[in-house]
């Protein structure tokens, strides 16, 4: 440290790796800042506490789905059977309440019935994923696209083809759930923040969201360190989906209704909210707080959109991608910097 | 391999004979539609079945077989299938798109089918025998009349489009030509891709977006659905109303309920394929001339009418 060439050095490599830090914790976050001051500029509508209510409450879907999926992804796997396994629980769901109103009456009793079956559908089926990967060891895509495709067509099933709808009482009872506020605050924005919280102290805070970085990083070193990585892995499945079963509950009172249309794509949209948050999608590097800007960056993009009539509307895909890829870029070039 | 082949000949001619003797008293109608993947094929489906129940019923020689396809390619393989391995006697024929089918259909023709072609015309022309069109026109044409008449020729409206298809600009063509020449401003159009849950996004936006509007033209009864409850939510069901289309039966409800905020709706029946097998069947057990093209109205639903448009049991 006498040598003062040797000091400056350190010195202003420490320097830039807390730019790069900095760049690379933030990115994500200057990305959703930039859309906002973009969305201001093009409509002032944009910036009404309504209209921000709004985005955050649609944000909330995808954005608690996005957390569970951090889980997944961080630990080297991939679930894409989300979109349709809400809709499947949605549709179990409303069948199940239906049938309740006759005994149970159109009462909250009758919906804690529904909310139990959503959560015990949503960790029965992110069980099924996990052990069919683990166990069956074969790659998860495979097996969540064939699980995708099987709550797909056991909701048109349900359905008939045409739409499940809850009987109109319970509706009635069940609404506010999705549409009333606790201090100002929309119920579907506090839930998604209660999940994304919990989500970051489990993630960062505890030994299974170590393993899970750890799985990701290089299974067969995690297992060679004596962690279970088949029942962690699995468990990480689980987490999942338990976040559909709670997104599930909180999207159900807002239409009333599950068909074969209900949630579609959401599998891509919740990976996409995991990357642009800044979590690797090969596993090992996993982060709640940039999965939960990732879904609100999602969802403002939709808003603008509809904010303004000088884009095309055939050209919303285009926009889309082009700032899904900018913002991961914006975090990537730091990433590279860093090694 | 020579016993092999002879032995696979013997079946193959004893399935075409047996095929010959089926077709000497049985009637066998194949029905391609697409798969239940929105409400509205949805409803698709549930008349078709129930149209086959009835009409096996009421004509004992008649076999009618359904397939449903998600996808052009596989409905072309479906009627393959159809012509190989069911024989079929007629065709009828919801396409997934103009363009693709044609020449599969053609081919079925050319196999000494009839064929009736439902909703989507072909490419080609003298294809088919019997034609059964809905008309995306007339439906844009209609709502855009109501408006008219319901404003008072002007205001201020934001209309939610389909899935960018041809149906899609074809209604929507419809609708602003209708408008063209009265003061009815449309602020914006929108894309909810005949979608619930985009209905309800896209309303909310134009609700967070426009401090006026007079009218929402919804253009489909699923994407209503969505704009009802956006428009609940801000707490702005006094100030508009609501058009819808296709004829789902919750909407038909709230239109014979009257429902101030969903007055009307505009008929686009899924059971039009019904109607196309039975005008088949009538080819096969009556000597009543049919060949020829049936285009179906999209009548207005009002409270009046609403309820000789209300199927309960129907999914859609």
């Amino acid at each position: 440290m006498n040598d003062p060439e040797l000091a400056v050095t350190a010195n202003s490599r420490a320097r830039s790796r807390l730019l790069d830090l900095d760049l690379k914790l933030y990115g994500p976050l200057l990305a959703l800042v930039a859309l906002f001051i973009l969305g201001a500029i093009i409509n002032p509508a944009f910036l009404s506490p309504a209209n921000l209510a709004n985005i955050l409450t649609r944000s909330a879907f995808i954005g608690i789905i996005a957390v569970g999926a951090t889980f997944v992804i961080t630990s080297g796997g991939l679930d894409l059977s989300v979109g349709s396994m809400a809709a499947f629980i949605a549709g179990v769901m409303i069948i199940v309440m239906n049938a309740l109103v006759g005994t149970l009456g159109a009462g909250w009793a009758t919906i804690f019935v529904g909310i139990a079956v959503s959560v015990a559908l949503g960790v029965s089926a992110g069980l099924i994923n996990g052990l069919v990967t683990t166990r069956g060891k074969i790659e998860a895509f495979i097996v969540t696209l064939g699980t995708m495709g099987i709550y797909r067509s056991l909701v048109t099933y349900l359905a008939d083809g045409g739409t499940l709808s809850l009987n109109f009482s319970v509706r009635s009872v069940y609404r506010p759930v999705y549409y009333d506020s606790v201090l100002g605050i929309p119920i579907p924005v506090l839930v998604f923040a209660v999940v994304a919280v919990i989500g970051y102290v489990i993630l960062n805070r505890t030994r299974f969201g170590r393993h899970c970085f750890a799985i990701g990083s290089n299974e067969n070193v995690a297992r060679y360190s004596a962690i279970h990585v088949d029942n962690l892995k699995t468990l990480a499945y689980v987490v999942q989906g338990l976040c559909v079963s709670i997104a599930t509950i909180i999207y159900v009172p807002r239409l009333g209704s599950a068909s074969s249309s209900t949630g579609v794509l959401w599998e891509l949209e919740a990976i996409a909210a995991v990357i642009i948050g800044g979590t690797v999608l090969k596993g090992g590097y996993g982060r709640i707080g940039g999965t939960v800007i990732g879904a609100i960056i999602l969802t403002m993009i939709g808003n603008i959109l509809n904010l303004t009539d000088a884009i095309s509307n055939y050209l919303n895909g285009t926009v889309q991608g082009v700032i899904i890829i900018v913002a991961v870029l914006l975090q990537r070039g730091s990433w590279r910097r860093n090694r | 391999m020579r016993i092999k082949t002879s032995l696979a000949a013997l079946a193959l001619g004893g399935m075409t004979w047996a095929g010959a003797a089926m077709a000497a008293d049985t009637v066998t109608i194949g029905v391609s539609i697409p798969a239940a993947t929105h409400g509205w094929t949805g409803g698709v489906n549930f008349h078709a079945a129930e149209a086959k129940e009835r009409l096996e019923k009421a004509y004992p020689n008649l076999k009618i077989v359904i397939a449903s396809a998600s996808g052009p390619s596989e409905q072309a393989n479906d009627l393959e299938d159809l012509v190989s391995v069911h024989k079929i006697d007629a065709l009828v024929i919801l396409p997934f798109e103009s363009g693709p089918l044609t020449d599969p259909v053609r081919w079925v023709k050319q196999q000494g089918a009839f064929i009736t072609v439902v909703d989507r015309g072909l490419v080609d022309e003298g294809i088919e025998d019997v034609y059964v069109a809905g008309n995306n026109p007339e439906l844009g044409r209609v709502s855009g009349e109501y408006m008219k008449e319901a404003m008072g020729g002007k205001g201020k409206i934001v209309v939610l489009r389909g899935i960018p298809t041809v149906i899609d600009d074809q209604r929507v063509d419809a609708f602003m030509e209708v408008i063209k020449d009265t003061e009815i401003e449309v602020l914006d159009m929108k894309h909810a891709n005949w979608n619930r849950d985009d209905g309800f996004d896209v309303m909310q936006d134009f609700l967070a977006r426009f401090p006026e509007i007079d009218a929402v033209w919804a253009q489909d009864d699923d994407i209503a659905l969505g704009v009802i409850e956006a428009v609940k939510q801000a707490g702005r069901e006094d100030e508009l109303f609501i058009v819808g289309g296709a004829g789902m039966k919750d909407i038909i409800k709230r239109v014979m309920d009257g429902d101030r905020l969903v007055p009307v709706d505009v008929l686009y029946p899924p059971a039009m394929i019904a109607t196309a097998m039975e005008v088949t069947a009538l080819k096969f057990v009556s000597s009543a001339p049919i060949q020829g093209s049936y285009v179906l109205g999209s009548p207005l639903i009002t409270q009046e009418n609403a309820k000789d448009y209300y199927f309960p049991d129907s999914p859609f």
